[in-house]
């Protein structure tokens, strides 16, 4: 058994760490989701071409590095510590990652786009009535004219402001199919708003939109696995990130209760506050070793792979919001306050725990999949 | 022991339900369905609480004397209960519930004729100069100095987490006139008028955002500020003994009947959000039992204080008993709304309307909501705040604890 990371994934993560130091402090970061276009495309150019990152995850025949996800776990894990908005989960993780679970002519024309910074993707797979499930798709995808005219409503699409492509699944026939769509195709409005964790998303309306044959991404009516499958590893590098932000959290209120005086001594010095920091450290702990064998059974079988997804999500779900919480609570009423990035970190924990599906829901899918054969 | 009401009890609370039918109307229950943390904005909240007294029931605790409704303890309790139910407004309580409590008990003739009136008719609103920004729970700590200057103090300091400056006509504070003795004896209970020259107010935003434009607390600094004399509560150096007394009001009871609108609202959320799979969530057994754990819990808190109130006391300690109600009625209060916050799911993530949005310098294109989902992940946030205030609930545990073992001769 190994849980060391290679030399090339601790490089990686000191290159990205030591750039995000240099360029993502807490008030720029701040001052970037305030404006208009919330993001920093000049951010995403430089994880592209000066750090060389977007292409870590990827084989080298696309151009890529030859990591997978782990390497995805190392970059979202400093991502969440510095509280990153750019979408390398969107665009990265799941768009690039369902194009290589499809492989083929899409991949090798669009994952070297993505690995070079000129493609950014959102997956648009949430309706209204759905609420976490994957399978709830009433979107529809009609064969028409060597290609597929898409009608329906996306609610709560992450980074949909800042895509220029779609993955968006939709009910052809009986099942699912997974399309690749331009975000700037005729019939496609677009609603964008902000999200609690400074981030935004969109509501997207789709009315005979035309996308060609070959924007499909596998067998027609056949994608629920592969959107299955992107959802886990979507929900392993979200756990990543909640483990960075945990830590941040944990560091931050650690210092605080050491220099913060109250009765004449340090809040540090008082045993409820202490037991309380033992408390986040150990579901912090936890968390962080279950994510990592949740991310390095992402090939297993399906049903091996996301038993231990739904596990890694319900333990970093309430772990983080046992961290969040009990942060806040040391920090007293400065934690509550958008002066300090305490809170800003507790707000992207609690959009984390309902982003791929709520610790209950994980909770049930862990029990249907531990408990299906139990006679 | 009889739990049921009396007829004059029922029909009290006919009387109550039919005055809120007429007077909660539709643009304050438009207001309020965005409201984050149960006030309206400044003019909204003093019409609600102008209509309350024009009706003799904007202040149930109050004696007669002073413009008190002369209700039982049954009464209150159905008033409380059928208000909240409506998800009325909560009533701002610096002026109505804290401040008048201290002026009656400890004020003199002529602070009582100026200040409980217009306290009472919401013709001026109130804030309350307790926390200072290095002192919290450790009150006593508090630094803000008071100089004697003839007929003046003179302030210098800073005051934080002050609820609603920016709408107050005066604040109550607590100030430093003595650093000789113990922390405690050197502290005295000013009323200082908001508009004397000096007085600045630094907004603080939050994480629920403001509301209807207006920030919850702020940060207050006292330049070189002279408040006569004459507006000093009883005696100089007696000031904890009054905070102390106020203290017990401010943690208060009867959470219940606002844990369970609490509980309503979830249930309004639960019938609209989809579970997934084609049911709706509040068939979804997971949740259902969630929401029985909490409903239970509510029961029990709001059966206590029933209890409290009716007065069937036995022979506990009224600050033992104001320290429980603070603990498990904030906890309640932050458990509940974390339910509200997963019962929405993926809806939970839209940040909501932000008419303060230009100030803050976040984009102003929120997402059109329905009203039962508005404001719910905000209130998440805003009610971290309750297991902070009035005494964290750390010390909240170790009074009680305290409470607990003081029989055992066990000193806390």
């Amino acid at each position: 058994m190994d849980f060391d990371y290679s030399v090339e994934q601790d490089m990686l993560r000191d290159t990205l760490a030591s750039y995000l130091a240099d360029h993502y402090d807490f008030e720029t970061r701040g001052a970037v989701v305030a404006t208009p276009a919330g993001w920093r495309p000049k951010v995403w150019a430089d994880l592209a071409e000066r750090l060389n990152l977007l292409g870590a995850a990827f084989p080298e025949e696309y151009g890529g590095l030859g990591g997978g996800a782990l390497e995805n776990a190392v970059v979202m894990e400093e991502l969440g510590k510095a509280l990153v908005v750019e979408p390398y989960l969107g665009t990265v993780v799941i768009g690039g990652g369902l194009l290589k679970q499809v492989g083929g002519a899409l991949a090798a024309e669009w994952l070297p786009r993505i690995i070079a910074g000129q493609a950014v993707l959102a997956f648009a797979y949430s309706e209204p009535q759905a609420r976490y499930s994957l399978a709830e798709v009433a979107t529809t995808a009609t064969k028409r004219d060597g290609g597929y005219v898409l009608n329906g409503r996306k609610t709560g699409v992450t980074g949909g402001p800042w895509a220029s492509q779609l993955l968006v699944t939709a009910r052809s026939g009986e099942g699912i199919s997974l399309l690749l769509v331009d975000a700037d195709a005729q019939g496609l409005t677009r609603s964008d708003y902000p999200t609690i964790d400074g981030g935004r998303a969109s509501d997207i309306t789709f009315h005979d939109v035309f996308v060609p044959a070959e924007r499909l991404l596998g067998a027609e009516g056949a994608a629920l696995p592969l959107v299955e499958r992107a959802a886990d590893e979507a929900i392993c590098a979200l756990c990543a990130e909640a483990v960075g932000g945990m830590r941040r959290m944990l560091a931050d209120t650690v210092a605080y209760a050491s220099q913060r005086k109250q009765f004449g001594v340090a809040l540090a010095t008082f045993q409820v506050l202490q037991h309380r920091m033992a408390d986040m450290f150990t579901a912090l702990e936890q968390s962080a070793a279950l994510t990592l064998v949740a991310t390095m059974k992402l090939d297993r079988p399906a049903a091996e792979r996301a038993l231990v997804a739904s596990a890694a999500k319900a333990q970093v779900g309430k772990a983080a919001k046992l961290v969040g919480q009990a942060a806040v609570q040391i920090h007293g009423g400065m934690g509550i306050t958008e002066e300090l990035a305490l809170g800003h970190y507790f707000r992207r924990a609690t959009a984390i725990g309902s982003q791929f599906g709520s610790t209950d829901f994980h909770l049930r899918r862990y029990a249907d999949l531990s408990l299906a054969d139990a006679a | 022991m009889n739990l049921d009401f009396t007829a004059e009890e029922l029909a009290f609370r006919d009387e109550v339900r039919a005055w809120i039918k007429q007077a909660y109307d539709s643009e304050l229950k438009q207001l309020m369905s965005q409201s984050k943390n149960g006030y309206l904005d400044k003019a909204g909240q003093v019409r609600w609480q102008k209509k309350l007294a024009e009706k003799g029931w904007a202040a149930p605790g109050w004696p007669v004397q002073y413009g008190g409704p002369d209700w039982t303890p049954t009464q209150r309790y159905l008033f409380q209960s059928e208000t909240a139910a409506a998800g009325c407004p909560i009533v701002s309580p610096m002026g109505i519930a804290m401040v008048a409590y201290v002026i009656m008990e400890y004020g003199s003739e002529a602070q009582k004729r100026r200040f409980l009136p217009k306290i009472l008719s919401t013709d001026e609103c109130w804030c309350q100069g307790y926390s200072e920004p290095g002192s919290g729970s450790d009150l006593a700590s508090l630094q803000m100095s008071a100089v004697r200057d003839g007929d003046h103090y003179v302030l210098n300091g800073s005051k934080i987490w002050t609820t609603h400056a920016q709408w107050a006509d005066w604040i109550f504070c607590l100030v430093r006139t003595s650093r000789d003795a113990k922390a405690q004896s050197g502290i005295s209970f000013l009323l200082a008028d908001m508009r004397t020259p000096g007085i600045s107010i630094r907004p603080l935003p939050s994480l629920d955002g403001p509301i209807d434009g207006e920030q919850e607390v702020n940060q207050l600094f006292f330049e070189n500020v002279r408040v006569p004399v004459e507006n000093r509560i009883g005696e100089e150096g007696l000031g904890w003994t009054y905070a102390k007394y106020l203290l017990q009001f401010e943690r208060g009871v009867a959470y219940g009947s606002l844990l369970r609108y609490l509980l309503a609202k979830i249930r309004k959320i639960a019938k609209q959000q989809p579970a997934g799979g084609g049911g709706m969530l509040i068939d979804d057994p997971d949740f259902r039992r969630r929401y029985a754990e909490l409903a239970v819990r509510v029961e029990a808190v709001d059966a206590a204080e029933m209890r409290f109130f009716s007065g069937v006391e036995s022979g506990t300690a009224v600050g033992a008993m104001s320290s429980l109600f603070k603990l498990v009625g904030t906890e309640l209060q932050q458990d509940l709304s974390e339910l509200a916050v997963e019962a929405l799911g993926p809806d939970a993530l839209p940040f909501v309307q932000d008419s303060f949005a230009e100030i803050r310098g976040r984009p102003a294109s929120p997402r059109p909501i329905p009203d039962h989902v508005a404001a719910v992940t905000p209130l998440y946030f805003n009610y971290r705040k309750t297991s902070i205030y009035a005494g964290t609930n750390e010390i909240q545990r170790n009074l009680l604890a305290r409470h607990v073992l003081s029989s055992a001769g066990v000193r806390g």
